[in-house]
């Protein structure tokens, strides 16, 4: 079990390379750099930047350095925590992207957990109900829940919201709660709007589980050691849960890998349309605004965050399925 | 056609149907999957919606339109959807009660009313805006519109230029409809090149191939998508940003489809027809071409299906965040950023219309792919 998770480990080594390349490669790609967009808004702010100053800027960012050195540098920056400055607001990127990665996270685990702790029953029930009119209505919603992108979800239910009981929808703090330090009262505060943007994340890949709990189940059931047990006499719930449940459960677990990612876009995209203060909304203002460190910072973290979450799914599914840990 | 004899496990999945088994050992691989996708019901409704939009829709959207989309009209901003009367004193007439806008002394909102005296009758095959019918005929006839050319009617509503949303519609559907299916075009022409080298070869190339796909479907995509898409210049034409966007959008679309066709090509690498072929001397491309490729088309068409609802979402939330498709180009992403704030959407729910062309589109292209995936094998 050790040995495999070392190897894991590892392997995820030139994968986080590889994002970081990534996103270095798109803080490097829009025209012009992060210095000349830093000049001119300090110029639309009247302040003047003589020459000398903008040479020591560009040095100290080794901007005419060749595209692998400055590679370099910003890596050892960012592996110091330094993920370099962010010039619209002023502020070293790394004050401004904690608390939202922190929130971005709380919002997608909430989302996995409440994802399969509605897909697993319901799954469970279609497959061994199939063809009942349950089954045909999970299907249904299923099929619905897949093609519904979220965010337009979440547009319609806030249109419903508003429309109908007057309420404004979004964020995941009340007023009197937004930038006040971490407090129990606050906590609460946010689980009472979390409900929101995790139905709104989760309908998909939920749907998408349920299909997936279906058709397992199904085809474990029609094995023989499932009647094997029914004839010596095995209660028909126990059985189920006892046996077919756990083997179809395999395949469950990892799909956290596929679904992650498919959440974490999501959530980029639902969160600017319900105003969440997670990483989309800045994510998308960065870009906008070519501030492309910040852009960057997030990139880099979103697709790490991915990664070490597949990396989590791959060792509890080892946990779970010895015939991994010893291939 | 792959393995063993085809007559024999074939018989089973049609027993029952209208074929009798002296038919089904004579069909061709064609008519098989006909004859199993016919029995899909959703998806034969699909493939007929499908085709509809593609064929009829997409190519004609100046003739369907009744008018222009980018035209503003100062007097019905946010005009709600007029309501179709099919007819007049007991014959068919279809017409429309002309709007008077007032503006509302209490709330400055501008409240638009039906006048019944005054009837915006319609017509089939009216005269009006001229364009070129498929960029080539100069013509003016549009599918419907008001008798008289002045009037407006706005079965949809208007946004808030006063723009029909009806028409906009109309050419939104072109754009969004045609992105994803050059999307997948692009992903395809990637996909196969680089999954049939994948399984082909195996060993490095294949593993390296392998680790690009797995590291590329490990990655959030919206974030990427976004990046990469925010580094398009502003100065750029539509028609650029276009192309542009639909590469992005491919960018990360193919590994589902190399994957896929991997697949195939491991699976039948070994089968007796091309083991026969290499055996007789034929080449590598010959072996790959005109042995292997045939018998996984019907597997890709139906992967190629269910791969583009995702390209039009992805369009359709790239446009809709701003970084996408830029007006004046028409998608359903670009109409619904209008709809982006709730108090617009709760103004005027109409602009909301888009969104369901999205849903019935998406639905419709999964079903179809969903059937052609279970009619591609026949012989299972």
């Amino acid at each position: 079990m050790v040995g495999y998770i070392i190897r894991r480990l590892l392997y995820v080594i030139p994968t986080l390379l590889v994002v970081s390349m990534v996103a270095f490669f798109i803080i490097d790609l829009p025209e012009g750099d992060y210095i000349d967009s830093y000049i001119s808004q300090l110029r639309a702010d009247d302040i003047e930047v003589n020459a000398q100053q903008i040479a020591s800027l560009r040095d100290r960012y080794g901007l005419d350095d060749p595209l692998p050195i400055r590679y370099v540098k910003w890596m050892s920056g960012v592996v110091q925590g330094d993920f370099g400055q962010s010039f619209q607001h002023r502020q070293p990127v790394d004050q401004l992207i904690w608390e939202r990665l922190g929130l971005t996270l709380v919002v997608a685990t909430s989302t996995i957990l409440f994802t399969w702790i509605v897909a697993l029953p319901i799954g469970i029930y279609s497959a061994v109900k199939q063809y009942s009119i349950g089954d045909y209505v999970a299907t249904f919603f299923g099929f619905v829940g897949l093609a519904i992108p979220n965010f337009l979800l979440a547009l319609i239910l806030m249109y419903i919201a508003f429309k109908e009981y007057g309420m404004v929808v979004g964020g995941l703090f009340s007023p009197e709660f937004e930038g006040a330090p971490w407090t129990w009262a606050r906590v609460i505060d946010m689980l009472e709007h979390m409900w929101i943007p995790i139905i709104v994340l989760g309908t998909g890949g939920m749907a998408g589980l349920i299909r997936i709990m279906r058709a397992n189940l199904l085809d474990e059931l029609s094995k023989p050691y499932v009647d094997t047990a029914r004839a010596k006499g095995m209660p028909e719930w126990r059985l189920i849960l006892k046996y077919p449940v756990r083997v179809a459960l395999n395949p469950f677990i990892s799909t956290i890998g596929f679904i992650l990612p498919t959440l974490i876009s999501g959530a980029v995209i639902v969160s600017v349309v319900l105003s969440l203060p997670t990483t989309g909304p800045l994510l998308l203002q960065a870009l906008q605004s070519q501030d492309m460190y910040l852009a960057g910072a997030f990139i880099l973290l979103l697709g790490m965050l991915t990664i070490i979450g597949m990396l989590i799914s791959d060792i509890l599914l080892a946990l779970l399925d010895p015939r991994i840990r010893f291939q | 056609m792959a393995t063993g004899n085809p007559v024999t496990s074939a018989i089973s999945p049609y027993a029952g149907d209208m074929h009798d088994d002296a038919q089904v050992e004579v069909a061709g691989q064609l008519k098989l999957i006909w004859w199993r996708f016919r029995r899909h019901r959703l998806a034969i409704v699909s493939l007929a919606l499908v085709l509809a939009i593609y064929l009829l829709i997409v190519p004609f959207v100046e003739f369907w339109a009744p008018f222009d989309p980018e035209e503003p009209n100062s007097v019905f901003p946010f005009a709600p959807p007029q309501t179709l009367y099919l007819f007049d004193g007991g014959r068919f007439a279809p017409h429309v009660h002309s709007y008077t806008s007032r503006v509302d002394p209490a709330t400055y909102k501008r409240v638009f009313e039906g006048d019944p005296e005054r009837k915006v009758f319609l017509n089939f095959f009216v005269h009006a805006e001229p364009y070129k019918l498929l960029g080539l005929i100069d013509t003016n006839i549009h599918f419907f519109g008001p008798d008289d050319p002045e009037q407006r009617i706005f079965f949809l509503g208007a946004d808030r230029l006063g723009r029909d949303m009806f028409s906009r519609l109309i050419y939104g559907t072109r754009i969004s409809m045609s992105i994803g299916l050059v999307g997948v075009a692009l992903s395809l022409v990637f996909g196969i090149i680089l999954g049939g080298l994948s399984g082909y070869y195996g060993g490095v190339v294949d593993n390296v191939i392998q680790r690009a796909i797995e590291f590329l479907s490990s990655m959030p995509r919206v974030p990427l998508w976004l990046g990469l898409s925010a580094a398009i210049p502003l100065t750029w034409d539509p028609l650029h940003v276009y192309f542009m966007i639909t590469i992005i959008l491919s960018l990360l679309g193919w590994p589902q489809l190399a994957r896929v066709v991997r697949g195939r090509f491991l699976s039948i690498k070994s089968d007796d027809y091309v083991i026969s072929a290499w055996l007789d001397g034929a080449d590598r491309w010959r072996i790959i071409l005109r042995h292997m490729l045939p018998s996984m088309y019907s597997h890709i068409i139906a992967s190629v299906t269910l791969a583009i609802p995702g390209m039009i979402l992805a369009e359709t939330a790239l446009s809709f965040l701003g970084l996408g498709l830029r007006p004046p180009i028409i998608s359903w992403g670009v109409l619904l950023k209008e709809a982006q704030n709730v108090r617009t959407v709760a103004q005027a729910p109409w602009l909301l219309i888009p969104a369901l062309a999205v849903i019935v589109s998406v639905l419709a292209l999964n079903f179809l792919g969903d059937g052609l995936r279970d009619a591609a094998d026949p012989y299972k």
